[in-house]
Parts: C-alpha cells; structure tokens; sequence
C-alpha cells in the first residue's frame, strides 16, 4: 500500500487566506479544506474516472456467469 | 459517472493461476501447515477475492494495534476489524518468518499458502475491549476470542482453490462480478443492504426508501458463520427470494450472498460492512439500529456514530442512516419516528421475540409485519423445528 498523504507547499499568503475561511467553516484543518476543494474540482473534470478494471476476455466470462445465474438477461 | 473504486484504490486479486499456481502446488506438499477454522476460511477467500481489499493477507502486527488502537491500517486508511490468523497450539514454534506455510480448511484440503512476515503475540482481552468494547464472556465475539490463541501469523496470502461451498452457488457473487452486474444494468450508485436476519415490512421499507434514491439495490445476506441462535441461512435465503419474486422490481434490485463470518462487532463492524461493500462496487450501505449488534452490548445508534470519526472522503462510500421503522394505523403506511406524528399505540411493532413465540404456535404475523410469503417460510421453519426437538 502506497503512503496515502503527502507534503505540498503553497504561497504562505495564500495559506493565511485559507486559514481564515477554514475558521467557522465547519473544516477542522487548512489541509481538509485544501483537499475539499481540490477532490470537488478533480472529481468535476473526470480525472478520478477509473481505468476499465476488466479486459475483455474477464468481461465477457464474467457476464456469461451473470446470465447463466439468471442476473443479466 | 466512474464506478466506485475499491478501498485503497485498487481490488485486490490474490488467487494463484497458471504457472504461478502449478509452483505453489508443487510446494505445498513440503511446507509446514496450520489449519484454519471456518471465520479464517472464510477471511483467507474474501481477501483473495478483494473483498477486504486493500487487504493482502492476514495483518501483521503494525496494522493489527493500528486497527485496534486508531481504527486504520497502520498508513492511515480506514479499517475498523482485525482480520488474523492465530496459531492453533501454543507458540506456533513450527513456523518461521520468512518462510511459507500451507493453508488447510477445514475438511483437510490445502487451500492457500501465507508468506509468512510476522509471529506476535497479542493480548486478546485488550482486543476484546476495543474491538467488542466488553470482555463479558456471553458475547460470541469474547467467546470467539477465548477459543483462539494469542499467537497471530501475519503475511499476504495466495489462494490456490476455493473452498468448496454447498449452498447457495447460485447467489454467490465476487466483488468483480458485482461491480460487473451493476455496469451490466446500468447502476451508478448502488446501495448495499447488509442482513443476517429475515427481512420483515420495516427493512422492506428502509430498503426501498434507499433505492428511491439510488438506482440499484443489492440485498447482501450474511451468509458466513453467525450464532446458532440465529435462523439458518437456508431458511434466510428462501424469504429473501419469496420477497424477491413478489415485492422487489427486478431491473432495480440484486440478491447475492456476503460469505463472511459475523463478528458481533457493532459500531466498528457496521464500518467494516460498509467498507467491505465498496469493494462490491456499492457507493452506499444502509446502517441500521444496533448494526451487527448482540444483545445490548452496543448503544441503539453507536453504529451510527462511529462514522463521524472519518473524512467522508476517506470512507467514501455513503453510509444512510435509518432510524426506527414501522406500520402506522393512523398513516396507513410505513413510516418511522422522524416521518409518523403519531403514538406508539398506533404503531405495529412485535419483539423479536414475541414473533418467535407466534410462529411457533403457527400464528402468523400480521400483515402489517411481515409479508405473508415470509410468514409462512419462518412458520414451517419453527413449527418443523419444534417437532424434531420434541422427537
């Protein structure tokens, strides 16, 4: 499993602003502000889309198992 | 819109095949063994599958107080129940670090191979009290716990063949085929109804109150080993069914077994429920009251809120709390606290007992209760079993 934080620095100016908005806000850190903002804008361009998990010859055996199963017509 | 990802990003697949396997196969015959008992049967195929994914093995100790102590894996991604292999006599001293070890089922086939990291022992009844929260020896988990020995082997694992089931072939899914059946209908968001019991009108209700929201539902009955108390997954599957050909629309809804053992974990299970049904590619798991409780070893909505110790983002699949659900005379309708003005005596609600006692006297619950498909499914179950207890 890969280390799932990591250290990025950013103007401190911008860093003070964020720390003012955080205040009141409900977000308890700068940081999950930060990544708030960052999945919202990420997640709206599409760039968490996941790869295809399945190579054809995966997906056509699996779907062949649904319908034997009675899940796919 | 993506499908959900699996927990920690990626579905793990640890089943051996081709050369690999036929390598393993050779082996195992010299490797020393350690057989498993049916909770770690059933832990070492969901692992292989993905369905505890990230999970590549039995935990190592780091991981292990980590999961205790701050309900992650020791690099910080939620995950809220031990998932170990103990030694079955004393110390393990027939295993060594380093070394591989033949996994044994519990009818003497070898079923897998651990790559063994790591022996430690741990201090059971600290793992009782933060994992059950109680050490009280009538909680099945405590009494689980008792049965095991505090020497745990930790490693990834491979499996080389499934263990051979006898029931319900037809209603078991991988996390892959899931994931493949909701692109197959078209579901984006699919929510996860998690059950070890029949499903009477109130969970009907909840389940349906979900999926006007979503667009798929995936019935997922604990199947795996529970209490004997517990009604016989069997007799489960069949009211699953009868609701299934009569109340459920098909091209809305999926029934497929979770073959997990159950551990009586509450709050911290519910978590574990939740996480494992993302790897099943279901963006949102419906937590009810006393979620995987037993007795009353757990507050009413302790389940509930152990989720507020995560990032929604990191738990990322939508949990959907659901508060008490009932028939109201004066609605007509089903309806729960937050939705039904009025007074307990207008409402329909039977213990779990009190159901028990009508049904073995072949009373059948109102309809208002449960449907009568179920009704007369669970009439012959306790009616059949009074009769051969009186034999």
């Amino acid at each position: 499993m890969k280390e799932n934080r990591v250290t990025i620095k950013i103007p401190r100016p911008l860093y003070r602003r964020v720390s003012q908005v955080v205040q009141g806000s409900g977000f308890s850190s700068p940081t999950d502000f930060i990544v708030f903002v960052l999945r919202d804008l990420l997640g709206e361009k599409g760039v968490f889309e996941e790869p295809e998990e399945f190579s054809p010859e995966e997906l056509r055996s699996i779907r062949r198992k649904l319908k034997n199963l009675g899940y796919l017509d | 819109m993506a499908q959900i990802r699996a927990h920690g990003g990626r579905l793990v697949n640890r089943i051996a095949e081709g050369k690999e396997r036929e390598s393993l196969l050779e082996k195992v015959g010299s490797l020393p063994r350690i057989q498993l008992n049916e909770r770690e049967v059933s832990d070492l195929e969901m692992i292989a599958i993905g369905a505890m994914s990230p999970l590549e093995g039995f935990m190592t100790r780091e991981d292990y107080i980590s999961v205790l102590d701050l309900k992650r894996f020791a690099k910080g991604l939620p995950w809220t129940i031990p998932v170990v292999l103990a030694v079955k006599e004393g110390d393990g001293d027939a295993y060594r670090e380093g070394e591989k070890i033949a996994l044994v089922g519990t009818g003497g086939e070898v079923l897998g191979v651990l790559d063994l990291e790591e022996k430690y022992r741990v201090d059971k009844l600290q793992e009782a009290e933060k994992i059950l929260l109680t050490s009280d020896e009538s909680h099945p988990g405590v009494q689980y716990l008792q049965s095991i020995t505090d020497t745990y082997l930790g490693g990834p694992i491979t499996l080389l063949q499934r263990p051979k089931h006898k029931r319900f072939e037809n209603f078991r899914l991988d996390p892959i085929e899931t994931r493949v059946l909701f692109k197959a209908k078209g579901w984006e968001t699919v929510v996860a109804f998690q059950t070890r019991n029949p499903i009477h009108r109130a969970h009907e209700y909840l389940q349906k109150c979900a999926l006007e929201i979503v667009d798929g539902l995936l019935v997922h009955p604990l199947v795996g080993a529970t209490r004997s108390e517990d009604i016989p997954a069997e007799v489960r599957m069949d009211c699953y069914q009868a609701l299934f050909e009569n109340y459920y629309p098909s091209t809305r809804t999926a029934l497929s077994i979770f073959p997990a053992a159950m551990r009586y974990a509450g709050p911290r299970e519910a978590v574990f429920h939740a996480l494992v049904r993302k790897n099943y590619g279901c963006s949102h798991f419906i937590v009810g009251r006393d979620h995987a409780g037993v007795g009353s070893f757990y507050g009413t909505y302790d389940a509930h809120y152990i989720f507020r110790d995560f990032d929604r983002y990191e738990i990322d699949i939508t949990p959907m709390f659901f508060d008490h659900a009932f028939f109201c005379k004066k609605c007509g309708n089903m309806a729960s606290s937050k939705t039904c003005p009025h007074g307990s005596e207008d409402h329909v609600f039977l213990s779990g007992t009190k159901v028990r006692e009508m049904l073995g006297r072949g009373e059948r619950p109102p309809v208002e209760f449960t449907r009568p498909e179920v009704a007369e499914i669970l009439m012959n179950h306790y009616q059949n079993r009074d009769k051969e207890q009186n034999a």
